[in-house]
């Protein structure tokens, strides 16, 4: 008999530490007859009397030969010119960011809801709100949220609290998922929606929507189809009509280098963290930012650190502002949130504090400089017309012809150039014909000459 | 001259230890705030300043940020010393109650970094992720096989987000029928997040009391239910880590008022491979990856709440999802491209396909005889602990035979002066984890422990020795060992109330900073 039918035949596993003679001492100590009688409360016609029809156990090299094999089917973003964003990014991370929160005490720990022995945990969270903060130019943020989009769910919801109102106005250019899921917890929570519609030129007129039953008005920058907007105006008029600016950045490095929300008149600033010390994960698990003014700090959703000292006077952190939760409040919480992305943050508080200022302000003007380049390179393409006037790392192109089709005959030639925009808003003809593209400092020149190259060749 | 190899002998040492001058104690080293030890102009990554280009912000250029940086020797010194003030399962045992911290295998983690994993793009062509759809098309097989349950939403981010995914399953699917009901039934015993998600959804909540062995009465259900209950949301095994007995019963009366059962599946580790929900009359049970199937913790997240469906519900399951075909597998990211009635969308992309990964790689490694074993040896190790305990601790249902974990309430500490607080905080000095403490509601001074399968029975023996002294000096009054605990973590106890009352959320600089500058 091999050890692992050994194994088998002995009911174990590597993960399992009783031994059957451990299984029967215990049962004698506690005086039950055998494991079932444990189980004895389960309605008798209800267990099952055989195992599942899975598989049975594994060992460790089989394991990484089965799932081995179904990662070597996907193409890495590494592994080709890489050109796809629209809320989730390939960035460079250091590798001291996966080192360090693979420490056991960091991966292992729980919710600190015991402060004492989760000082590492809270002290790292209460950095990472200081930088959020910081980036997003507001005076308070939280420990985070699930991801960008179930953060500006959430920031709909909070303004709504707030104003004592129920219609939130999204603007065209809301990442579509993004405006699916406030559409999907707004409508089911009997609140109104109105969502514009898409404007690729970048040129709709955000303001014009907001009336006085409006509660807030949910804008994108840079946009999905990668237009920067000037906050202000559309700040001064929500406000002048008693309703709050939500302002969504799904690519924050782009706080590296364009001026925040909170300098343009935003009230609550949500966002998709990945980009910073996240990896791309097939779309998880991200970290969603959020922040907000100081005065509507107990309205806010999500985990929330404080500075406070111990019986010794000494300098300490706790969770705080809690009577908002749902573990004290019930049914009466702000919000049914009862994890933030932990893990997460901490990759994301590392990575950023290893660029600082000075380092994320470089990567920021390397990531603008390389879509520059990326657009002038495409634009020469016969058939390539580029949409923006504006833009970070992402821009809009218009192309001769399906746009997805045209994507999809990239991937053939190993290309990833891009997100058609009728994947996300398949049901609009005028938006065929336009892709989606990004050019983060991973691109080298070859990538960008490699993808006009190979445009050209799709289109001719 | 090199000393370093120089025995040393212990000499009469000082009566009590001193302070030392740097507030440090050997191993464990205070640690300044990033923004304390930081500078703007330091940077811990090298990159290339970019030939010159004209910017296209349109004017929008940002000036300062703030942000300090570290060089990387200083950033890693700085988070592994954050990190020895942590307490993880890896440190010890970590009896947790309802909270499930059982051991994370690190080839779950080896899986998820795979670039074929890891280093996938949500929106890359379908055409260039056939192995990432596959392994979502597994995990829902897996998943439905060990629920008895026909469909699963995968994309809820947590455990939370899989309670507000499932009911508005059940809020779409009677909007489907034309009916409009206003009412939720929640146990006394649930989670907070019960409540909550059913209030966020625009639901009325009415309380369910337990009886007195500390499950649910059906009677008491059918008390409750009209036609305009939409729903029950029941945790099974219950947080006073019991099997709800009578859970076809209420299944029943539940569905004959037109009803659905959603079912918090926070507890599910237990019943693996013993029960499936869905033969109990289930409709919807979101299933903690983080717990049941071993995805990290991480400090509070990130989580992952897949929510299993009844036939009844499983045409309304979001977008996107998995449909396998002939030979292949799609993801439906739009209504028109599937058959079903999906109710809108939870988020962002497909959920935490990275915990996918880790679920996966757990399972695989189990198998079904293996996930059965960890359910069978979780329950065991629970009722070992009660074996060890009740003779000196307090049952509030009596001494039958509790699932994975077992719940205590303060009854045995009456007149002691120590709190079920004072206890927990104890017991971190003894190098534990303090078990989850004043939840369940139902129960005064809840302490409930939930050892997981993890531990070995040498763990369990030496845990169960520590609390039973900790018990029998309570018992003493030996207060003072309770009441000022802990005194050997990193921090001393926490005033949490002048945390709340002024609170500093952020760093800011020292106002003599500010006007140096």
């Amino acid at each position: 008999m091999s050890n692992i039918e050994k194994n088998k035949a002995n009911n174990a596993m590597r993960y399992l530490p009783l031994t059957p003679q451990d299984r029967s001492e215990m049962l004698a100590r506690i005086g039950a007859a055998d494991i079932d009688a444990l189980f004895a409360d389960i309605p008798a016609d209800k267990r099952l009397t055989s195992l599942p029809d899975l598989p049975r156990t594994k060992s460790e090299i089989e394991v990484e030969r089965m799932l081995g094999r179904m990662a070597a089917k996907n193409i890495a973003a590494g592994s080709a010119p890489f050109f796809v964003g629209c809320g989730a990014y390939k960035h460079h991370i250091p590798a001291s960011v996966d080192h360090l929160i693979q420490r056991s005490e960091f991966l292992t720990s729980y919710t600190p809801y015991q402060p004492e022995i989760a000082q590492g945990t809270l002290h790292y969270l209460f950095e990472f709100q200081t930088q959020v903060a910081l980036l997003t130019g507001m005076e308070v943020a939280n420990a985070s949220m699930y991801d960008g989009s179930t953060a500006c769910a959430e920031a709909v919801l909070m303004a709504h609290r707030i104003t004592k109102r129920k219609k939130a106005v999204l603007a065209g250019n809301l990442h579509p998922h993004y405006r699916e899921t406030v559409e999907t917890l707004s409508g089911m929570s009997d609140h109104a929606v109105l969502a514009l519609p898409p404007s690729p030129q970048g040129t709709e007129d955000i303001a014009a929507a907001i009336d006085n039953e409006t509660s807030c008005v949910v804008v994108q920058t840079p946009d999905f189809y990668g237009h920067l907007h000037d906050l202000k105006p559309i700040a001064e008029k929500a406000h002048a009509a008693g309703a709050l600016l939500i302002a969504v950045v799904t690519e924050v490095v782009s706080l590296g280098l364009v001026t925040p929300p909170g300098a343009m008149g935003a009230d609550i600033v949500v966002g998709e963290g990945q980009s910073i010390g996240n990896a791309l994960s097939f779309g998880g698990p991200y970290v969603g930012l959020f922040a907000s003014r100081m005065k509507y700090v107990r309205q806010m959703p999500g985990r929330l650190v404080g500075e406070t000292v111990d019986a010794e006077g000494k300098r300490g952190f706790v969770l705080t502002l809690s009577t908002r939760e749902q573990h004290i409040r019930r049914e009466k919480a702000t919000s049914n949130i009862c994890t933030n992305s932990g893990l997460c943050t901490l990759a994301f508080s590392i990575h950023l504090s290893l660029l600082g200022e000075a380092g994320l302000r470089k990567l920021a003007r390397i990531n603008h400089a390389n879509a520059v380049k990326l657009a002038d390179a495409l634009g020469a393409v016969r058939g390539v017309e580029v949409l923006n006037g504006t833009f970070f790392n992402e821009f809009t192109i218009r192309v001769r012809g399906d746009a997805a089709e045209i994507v999809e005959q990239l991937g053939r030639r190993d290309i990833l150039g891009g997100v058609p925009a009728s994947r996300l808003d398949p049901g609009r003809p005028e938006l065929r014909d336009l892709i989606i593209v990004a050019s983060t400092e991973v691109n080298t020149d070859e990538d960008r000459a490699a993808y006009a190259q190979a445009l050209e060749e799709v289109l001719a | 001259m090199n000393r370093q190899g120089r025995p040393t002998q212990p000499i009469e040492a000082l009566a009590i230890a001193p302070d030392t001058f740097t507030g440090n104690r050997a191993l464990r080293i205070e640690e300044a705030l990033i923004f304390e030890i930081g500078r703007p102009e330091v940077t811990g990554v090298d990159l290339d300043e970019p030939a010159a280009f004209t910017a296209r912000l349109g004017g929008l250029e940002r000036r300062d940020i703030g942000l300090p940086g570290l060089s990387e020797p200083e950033a890693v010194r700085h988070y592994v010393r954050l990190s020895r003030m942590n307490y993880g399962i890896d440190s010890g045992v970590f009896p947790l109650g309802s909270c499930t911290m059982k051991h994370n295998p690190r080839l779950n983690e080896k899986m998820a970094r795979l670039p074929g994993f890891g280093d996938v793009h949500p929106l890359q062509p379908q055409s260039t992720v056939p192995g990432a759809l596959a392994l979502m098309a597994e995990l829902s097989r897996w998943l439905c096989e060990l629920t008895g349950m026909p469909a699963v939403a995968l994309s809820p981010k947590a455990g939370a987000h899989g309670e507000l995914c499932g009911m508005m399953a059940i809020k779409a699917a009677l909007a489907a029928r034309g009916e409009k009901r206003s009412v939720v039934l929640v146990p006394e015993s649930a989670h907070g997040t019960n409540p909550a998600t059913a209030a966020l959804l625009g639901y009325r909540v009415e309380s369910i009391p337990a009886r007195p062995d500390g499950t649910v009465d059906p009677a008491e259900v059918k008390k409750h239910l009209s036609n305009d209950v939409a729903a029950i949301m029941l945790t099974n095994p219950n947080t006073c880590g019991l099997f709800e007995r009578d859970v076809v019963a209420i299944a029943d009366a539940v569905h004959a008022a037109g009803a659905y059962f959603y079912a918090d599946g926070a507890n599910f580790n237990a019943i693996v491979g013993k029960v499936r929900p869905g033969d109990l009359g289930v409709d919807a049970m979101h299933i903690n990856l983080h717990k049941t199937f071993s995805t990290p913790h991480g400090g509070g997240g990130p989580g992952a709440g897949p929510v299993t469906l009844s036939a009844a519900l499983s045409d309304f399951a979001p977008l996107p999802y998995v449909v396998t075909d002939a030979d292949s597998v799609r993801l439906v990211e739009h209504a028109q491209d599937g058959d079903g009635k999906p109710f809108g969308r939870m988020c962002a992309f497909h959920g935490q396909a990275g915990m996918f990964v880790r679920a996966m790689s757990y399972m695989l490694a189990h198998g079904s005889d293996g996930m059965r074993q960890a359910s069978e040896d979780a329950v065991l190790n629970a009722n070992y602990v009660k074996a060890g305990l009740r003779d000196l601790m307090s049952l509030p249902f009596g001494d039958g035979p509790c699932m994975h974990e077992v719940l205590f309430d303060d009854r045995w500490l009456e007149g002691t002066g120590v709190s079920t607080l004072d206890f927990a905080k104890a017991m971190i000095d003894e190098g534990y984890h303090p078990m989850t403490m004043y939840f369940p509601l139902v129960v005064h001074g809840a302490m409930l422990i939930e050892p997981t399968e993890s531990e070995s029975k040498a763990s369990l023996d030496l845990f169960v020795a520590a609390l039973r002294a900790l018990t029998m000096a309570a018992k003493r009054g030996d207060i003072a060992r309770f009441s000022g605990a802990p005194y050997y973590a990193p921090r001393r106890r926490l005033d949490e109330t002048r945390a709340a009352r002024a609170p500093v959320l952020r760093w800011s600089k020292p106002a003599g900073q500010e006007a140096a500058e």
